[in-house]
């Protein structure tokens, strides 16, 4: 048997959701595990990435911290693939990018209620925010995009069982969602 | 008997006076298309329509129908081009599938969805767009205007009312609202519009009803837009005007 192939995963400025559906892909997931590996993921807890074949990254780019991670993944893997709303458009996160940021940090920390005495956090640990929220192609090249906020695990399944047999991934009507 | 052009190898007849896109879908061969409307004057804006007639590129939707036309549609050359004016529209404006409640309904992402469009690919513009929410029955939501004209078409011509006008040039252009404070609720638009319902995209919206249909469970969800614009179509024999889609909620 060829060697198995190894695929690496992040959530960046997500939610968790798209990698909630590459669990939905339920009992394939054993079928997925003849053919691959993990390497850096949240399934693994695997810190940094090893050179991969395949990066899969959920989310958007919205701090410093997001554009480090973003720039090891494309370093490390043959393959990048941006997965669901965020990663690929911005989604929920850039739905500030109208606005300006130090007005939207002022709003949620000083102004708004709930947070008497409140101030901007500013701990070192924290990642500095980025002005704007910036969908992944923007930031490195991606070879490949599944669109879904979350895709489904079938199309999740879809589309990485023709990448893996080496064709070209279709989705098609049914698991092709922007929502 | 009609005369005929040969689209894409098929023998599809025509009446006088019909257009490409007109007889196309008459006879069951879909043009993609978002500015077009079977009920309206044609606009060829969008250009999504954009068929090859002996090499030369013409909105299908404008385009005359006459005898012995050789048009290619359904090619990678076009639907490469087309792809390309859906991502373009998805980057220009904010349209964010998983909030909008046209979601599923939204011809935009239909065809995004038709033409396996799996990002916009271009550097979004996010621009800054403030909704109408002035009136007490409807919603607008500006982000989303992929600038059809089918709302001031319907309004001016159907409705009789110009609520609605395109104003400024170019990437500045958008859509406004005829009233002297700007705001849908100084002027006399009723839910009973027609302007109300041909919105191809989620800009003019009818407030309280936004998921009474569940994501799922809506229109391009059951079948692809290929397949509905058929349905919608008037067909081959029918009275004018009259359409699948008609008939099939009177």
């Amino acid at each position: 048997m060829s060697k198995k192939l190894r695929i690496a995963t992040t959530s960046l400025a997500g939610c968790f959701g798209c990698h909630m559906s590459i669990l939905d892909i339920d009992e394939r997931l054993l079928a997925l595990l003849e053919l691959v590996e993990f390497d850096r993921s949240p399934i693994t807890d695997i810190k940094h990435c090893g050179p991969c074949d395949i990066g899969i990254i959920e989310g958007g780019i919205c701090n410093a911290d997001n554009v480090h991670v973003l720039y090891e993944f494309r370093k490390s893997c043959k393959i990048l693939i941006a997965i669901g709303s965020c990663a690929i458009t911005g989604g929920l996160p850039a739905q500030r990018n109208h606005l300006d940021l130090e007005s939207c940090l002022t709003e949620v920390y000083l102004t708004e209620p709930g947070l008497a005495h409140g101030h901007i956090p500013n701990d070192p640990e924290l990642p500095l925010p980025l002005d704007k929220v910036h969908p992944l192609h923007e930031v490195v090249k991606i070879d490949y995009f599944i669109p879904g906020c979350p895709p489904s695990g079938d199309a999740i399944w879809k589309f990485l069982t023709d990448l893996i047999a080496g064709k070209t991934p279709e989705l098609g009507h049914g698991l092709i969602k922007y929502d | 008997m009609s005369d005929t052009f040969q689209l894409d190898g098929a023998s599809v007849p025509f009446e006088p006076g019909q257009t490409v896109m007109q007889a196309a879908l008459a006879a069951g061969h879909y043009i993609p298309h978002l500015c077009y409307h079977p009920e309206f004057k044609p606009h060829g804006s969008c250009k999504l329509c954009t068929v090859k007639i002996g090499g030369r590129t013409a909105a299908s939707c404008t385009m005359p129908a006459e005898a012995g036309l050789n048009i290619e549609s359904d090619i990678e050359e076009l639907n490469a081009l087309r792809r390309t004016l859906v991502q373009m529209l998805f980057a220009e404006g904010n349209h964010f599938c998983p909030s909008c409640e046209k979601s599923g309904n939204c011809m935009l992402q239909a065809l995004g969805y038709d033409l396996e469009v799996h990002t916009a690919g271009f550097r979004h513009m996010y621009p800054d767009r403030p909704l109408d929410a002035s009136h007490p029955d409807i919603l607008l939501d500006f982000n989303r205007c992929i600038l059809c004209e089918l709302c001031v078409r319907a309004s001016g011509e159907v409705d009789g009312k110009n609520v609605f006008a395109l104003s400024g040039r170019g990437i500045t252009k958008h859509l406004v609202v005829n009233a002297e404070s700007g705001l849908l609720k100084d002027t006399n638009i009723a839910l009973a519009d027609k302007a109300m319902h041909v919105c191809p995209v989620g800009v003019i919206l009818p407030k309280r009803v936004g998921f009474s249909v569940p994501i799922g469970k809506r229109k391009y969800d059951q079948r692809p837009i290929s397949a509905q614009a058929l349905d919608d179509a008037p067909r081959q024999g029918d009275a004018g005007g009259s359409c699948a889609s008609c008939e099939g909620t009177s």
